[in-house]
């Protein structure tokens, strides 16, 4: 079960996780990582930007390499993408392996990978306007951590 | 008509997400399009993209080296700036 899709619109995690488990019968683990928009006491919003003929395709290859990397049944990842206020949720990935460790490690590689190096870019609306957002040397160096 | 594409921040420093322009030749090089830009845009977006973190895309397809853009007539050139999602 492979579910990789963008959407331009809030949505609940738990509608979408529900029936990704149901469609991995005999699955051994399954672990989901959800990402939202902090609550902090200037954001006024996010917005994510994505180029259509980069940014789906891209996440398609990162389900490849996922896939290939990792013992999976399946692999669920959604993106929002437009604006998205605080509290609402900006990603999910959820995998489905025989063992949890194949599960717990292609959440935290897909996770790492959609924070640098997918075709996304994200701005922050604050009270004094619209603030563009770069990854931060952690969100580097957490990806560099699965070319060794 | 060539398109050209401006994501994130690039968007801000051209002024528009799009801009088509025409073209006076078949085709156009890296050259070509930094000097399309200063003419039909400004200099701040050509000097970002010349930056090293700057990335060139050609009909959806991202460029090894963007010094070695060829683009025709219809074609779309989007201009990618560092990512950031999650």
């Amino acid at each position: 079960m492979r579910d990789i899709r963008l959407i331009d619109r809030a949505f609940n995690p738990g509608t979408l996780i529900g029936p990704f488990t149901q469609a991995n019968p005999g699955l051994g683990g399954v672990c989901t990582f959800v990402g939202e928009v902090r609550g902090e006491t200037d954001v006024q919003a996010l917005e994510l930007t994505h180029y259509e003929p980069l940014t789906l395709p891209g996440m398609h290859d990162l389900a490849d390499h996922a896939f290939a990397r990792f013992n999976l049944m399946g692999l669920l990842m959604v993106h929002r993408i437009g604006v998205i206020l605080p509290g609402e949720p900006i990603v999910v990935v959820s995998a489905a392996a025989t063992h949890r460790r194949d599960a717990i490690d292609a959440v935290d590689f897909c996770m790492d990978h959609l924070k640098s190096a997918a075709w996304f870019w994200k701005r922050e609306q604050r009270g004094d306007g619209w603030h563009w957002i770069e990854p931060r040397e952690q969100d580097f160096s957490d990806r560099e951590r699965w070319e060794k | 008509m060539i398109t050209l594409v401006f994501l994130g921040k690039l968007a801000d420093l051209a002024g528009r997400a799009e801009c088509e322009c025409a073209l006076t030749s078949g085709a156009i090089n890296w050259p070509d399009l930094l000097a399309l830009m200063e003419d039909h845009l400004n200099t701040a977006i050509a000097e970002a993209a010349l930056a090293d973190r700057t990335k060139l895309a050609l009909n959806g397809a991202v460029l090894a080296d963007k010094t070695a853009l060829i683009a025709r007539d219809g074609d779309e050139i989007a201009l990618l700036p560092p990512v950031s999602g999650g």
